[in-house]
């Protein structure tokens, strides 16, 4: 197809991106656990994406660590590699590649919305993009976060007799839900399930600020009524989550925005916030890049390579197979 | 409509029944007329449009969006009406919808030709709760799993009048509503309705309790009947058509046409809607084959003829006769049949019985020939009270068939219980293999509760969703009214009304029931 094949093997140089088992060289574009595993001989990834490689798997979870800040290009023989913002999670790059002429950009997870959490979205034009799809639908047309956040505040402050349980991956949803609180205003404290921590204190001494955070397994049932507590969505409804006073059980997820799909897993209140683009950020993205190749790695593929076709761009479904469990998977 | 789409959203989503009480009567509470009314007619299905059908809007949003892309939205989605909510691709939000009145006044009035524009114009102001509200509304279909009961319960609390004089009335008021609103405001009387459309709530009775009343009571000033087992209904005959109410007071009669479009005279009856041919009743699960349907077809009339077993009269003509005594009720219900034959109404049996010994008798033999699921006993003196009050009506089931069977999978139960895994499948022995009868989900305490959560987790083989498979170790005695044969369940049994009994945690699995043992409780209903 390319110097980049469907398997974002790079072959000129013999590196895989996010690839699923252990590969010998590796560029990993965030620290999701279906985009980062462990067992990789040598891995190239930004300084934040390696920490969180660190924190969950370990320091020995990779042969080697080389880390590449963003926007400085890198040759690898004749392949010049630059990683850039992507916006998903802290730490999230796009890889940008360029060989004999030709430059592809693999966008890895992204979103285009402002973020303390993540390092801005930077959009850069190629010949191919390959993008992801998770929420490639036009169903998909995420709302503001901030309205969002102030629907929890709301509920809070109506219920102040019980607790909020808000379920949000461990990795970057959970630290953009305390991020989003403090923007808007709330000063309480917040309580986290024991699974966050590590990561939470990883993203606050790299410098995002979060404010008064606590365990939530040392707070008593009185201390947490009227609280938010955040936890993974696997704990929403597990043993774990008797501990709390009455709970109203919310979900920060981007697959929120449909109703029965809320309900059907007992979500009480729905949050639709997302780290992924949306459909209209989708398009946006694929136009801006001025690309005239698209290839969708995961997620809605079919619609997406259809509206790509239809606008006169050469377009191929990948269907990589593993990503997209992480990150907005949920229960 | 903001304040409509959130209560909405609400109801959909909370699984707890008090908090979408409180949020109806506050929403009821605070909205002014008219629109709370036509809020109250959209809740309850009550209100429908002409003109506006799902095909309406389905064109409106292929117009706007690539077709293809709506179809591969909709298969993801799974609900057209979020499908379209969420993939409407305009935002105005500048202007506010109207209120629910204005709004369901243009739904109505507009020209057929020029709806798909106005609901286009609608949706693009719209925000997007109440584009979901306002698809939601457009086409009648809520989903949201509230029953016109709750609704009524909650203007009873809002109001204070009792739920009673609510259902009374409430299937002969019109949309909005006003003046029922008034009356339950105190700012003006209670809405008269015409008698053919009033519902009058239902005598109920108490079980009874084998160790303290049978002592107690005499058998000579109680009467005795079968317990049929169909639904109670009341059938309310007059000028104009019949109406057929659940216990509920809901208004049914539109799919049992064979039977309000045959009965005739005036009177309420009181009764118990069955099926079958020639006055025999079908099992229950026959009578399921005409229940939740809005019509009936000509199959099912077929097929599964209703009728009515009548065993009390509430009117006689117009003349209001509750306050009589039963053994005068009764009496003037026999005559009016005399009057009235009747081709699908026949009269409930009285049972002659000598003391509480025979009619323990007579029960015994009921379930075991006829499968009856037990006895009716009456107070001869009482008069047609609504409501459950004690001491003058009493149900006597029959013993609870038992089988011993043995725990296979479990699933999370609901709101208060979604941290335990509260729902059980079991099943019995077919040779060497395991085969699923029935699911239960009470019948132990919240103490017993916790012990099997935590069993299903120490036992757990493999995990489907929020289903876990078990270990096939624990034994559970199931308690059910009857067992009859099914198409659906791989062991080819069905159980009505099954419960937890016991939990047999010393019972080996091995001895559990089979499914030969079935077979007994299949033959006998």
């Amino acid at each position: 197809m390319s110097f980049l094949d469907r398997h974002l093997h790079i072959a000129p140089i013999d590196i895989y991106i996010d690839p699923m088992v252990p590969r010998e060289r590796v560029i990993i574009t965030h620290g999701h656990g279906d985009h980062a595993r462990s067992g990789h001989g040598r891995v190239l990834a930004t300084p934040d994406t390696i920490a969180i490689m660190q924190v969950r798997y370990g320091a020995d979870s990779a042969r080697h660590f080389q880390a590449l800040d963003f926007n400085t290009p890198l040759m690898i023989d004749d392949v010049e590699v630059t990683l850039l913002p992507a916006g998903h999670i802290l730490g999230s790059a796009q890889v940008r590649l360029r060989y004999r002429g030709e430059t592809i950009v693999v966008t890895g997870d992204y979103k285009r919305l402002a973020d303390p959490t993540a390092q801005p979205f930077e959009l850069a034009e190629c010949d191919i993009l390959v993008t992801e799809a998770t929420f490639g639908l036009p169903v998909f047309q995420h709302p503001r976060p901030g309205d969002e956040i102030a629907r929890l505040l709301k509920s809070v402050a109506d219920n102040p007799g019980r607790a909020h349980l808000v379920g949000a991956y461990a990795l970057g949803k959970a630290q953009r839900v305390m991020s989003l609180l403090r923007q808007a205003g709330y000063d309480a404290p917040i309580y986290l399930h024991g699974a966050m921590q590590a990561l939470t204190a990883l993203y606050v001494e790299r410098g995002i600020a979060l404010g008064d955070l606590r365990p939530a397994l040392e707070a008593g049932k009185a201390e947490l009524a009227g609280q938010i507590v955040i936890a993974p969505p696997g704990a929403l409804k597990d043993r774990w989550s008797r501990r709390l006073p009455d709970p109203i059980l919310a979900m920060a997820s981007g697959w929120m925005s449909v109703k029965q799909r809320a309900r059907q897993s007992g979500v009480e209140l729905p949050l639709v916030i997302s780290d992924h683009a949306d459909w209209n950020e989708l398009r946006q993205t694929i136009a801006e890049s001025a690309a005239e190749q698209v290839w969708v790695t995961h997620g809605r593929e079919d619609a997406l390579v259809y509206y790509c076709r239809q606008q006169g761009l050469v377009a191929e479904p990948l269907n990589i197979i593993g990503y997209d469990e992480g990150g907005e998977g949920g229960e | 409509m903001k304040a409509f789409a959130q209560l909405l959203e609400l109801l959909a989503l909370t699984p707890s029944r008090n908090r979408k009480l409180e949020a109806l009567t506050q929403y009821f509470k605070i909205t002014p007329d008219p629109d709370r009314g036509i809020a109250l007619a959209i809740l309850t299905g009550a209100l429908s449009f002409k003109n506006v059908k799902p095909a309406v809007l389905r064109e409106v949003v292929t117009r706007e969006v690539d077709p293809h892309l709506f179809a591969l939205s909709y298969d993801y989605v799974g609900d057209l009406g979020e499908t379209i909510a969420l993939i409407w691709p305009h935002h105005g939000g500048q202007e506010d919808l109207p209120g629910l009145a204005e709004l369901v006044d243009l739904l109505d009035t507009t020209a057929k030709a020029r709806l798909p524009e106005l609901i286009a114009s609608l949706l693009t102001r719209a925000e997007i709760n109440e584009r979901w509200a306002l698809v939601k509304l457009a086409t009648g279909a809520l989903r949201i799993g509230l029953s016109a009961r709750l609704a009524k319960t909650a203007l009873a609390e809002m109001s204070g009048k009792p739920l009673q004089q609510i259902e009374e009335i409430w299937h002969g008021l019109t949309i909005p509503y006003t003046e029922f609103f008034n009356w339950l405001e105190d700012r003006g009387p209670r809405p008269d309705i015409a008698h053919e459309v009033r519902f009058h709530p239902m005598m109920l009775s108490n079980p009874i309790d084998e160790a303290v009343d049978l002592a107690r009571l005499d058998p000579a000033a109680f009467a005795a009947e079968w317990k049929w087992d169909g639904i109670r209904v009341q059938l309310v005959l007059g000028q104009g058509p019949a109406s057929l109410f659940s216990r509920t007071g809901d208004e049914i009669g539109a799919a049992f046409p064979d039977l309000v479009e045959n009965a005739f005279g005036e009177a309420v009856l009181d009764g118990e809607l069955l099926v079958g041919q020639a006055f025999e009743p079908a099992p229950f699960n026959d009578l399921q084959q005409r229940l939740n349907r809005k019509v009936a077809t000509a199959k099912h009339l077929a097929d599964y003829p209703a009728f009515m077993r009548v065993y009390d009269m509430l009117f006689d003509g117009r003349e209001d006769i509750r306050p009589l005594p039963w053994t005068e009720r009764r009496a003037r219900l026999e005559a009016w049949f005399g009057r009235n034959p009747q081709t699908r109404l026949d009269l409930s049996q009285v049972l002659d019985f000598a003391d509480w010994d025979a009619l323990a008798g007579l029960r015994r033999q009921g379930a075991l020939e006829r499968g009856h699921e037990g006895v009716m006993v009456k107070l001869r003196t009482s008069p047609y009270v609504p409501g459950r009050p004690k001491g003058l009506w009493y149900k006597w089931k029959r013993d609870p068939n038992v089988v011993d069977a043995v725990l296979m999978y479990a699933q999370r139960g609901h709101g208060k219980r979604s941290s335990f895994y509260s729902d059980y499948t079991f099943g019995v022995w077919k040779g060497n293999e395991l085969v699923p009868i029935g699911k239960a989900y009470f019948g132990f305490t919240d103490a017993e509760l916790k012990e099997l959560d935590k069993w299903v987790r120490n036992h757990t083989t493999n995990s489907f969703g929020p289903v876990r498979e078990v270990e096939k170790l624990l034994v559970f005695e199931v308690a059910f009214d009857s067992a009859q044969l099914s198409g659906r369940h791989k062991s080819g049994v069905a159980l009505r009304f099954p419960r937890i009994n016991r939990i047999r945690w010393d019972k080996p699995a091995a001895e559990a029931g089979t499914i030969e043992d079935m077979q007994v409780f299949v033959e006998s209903t």
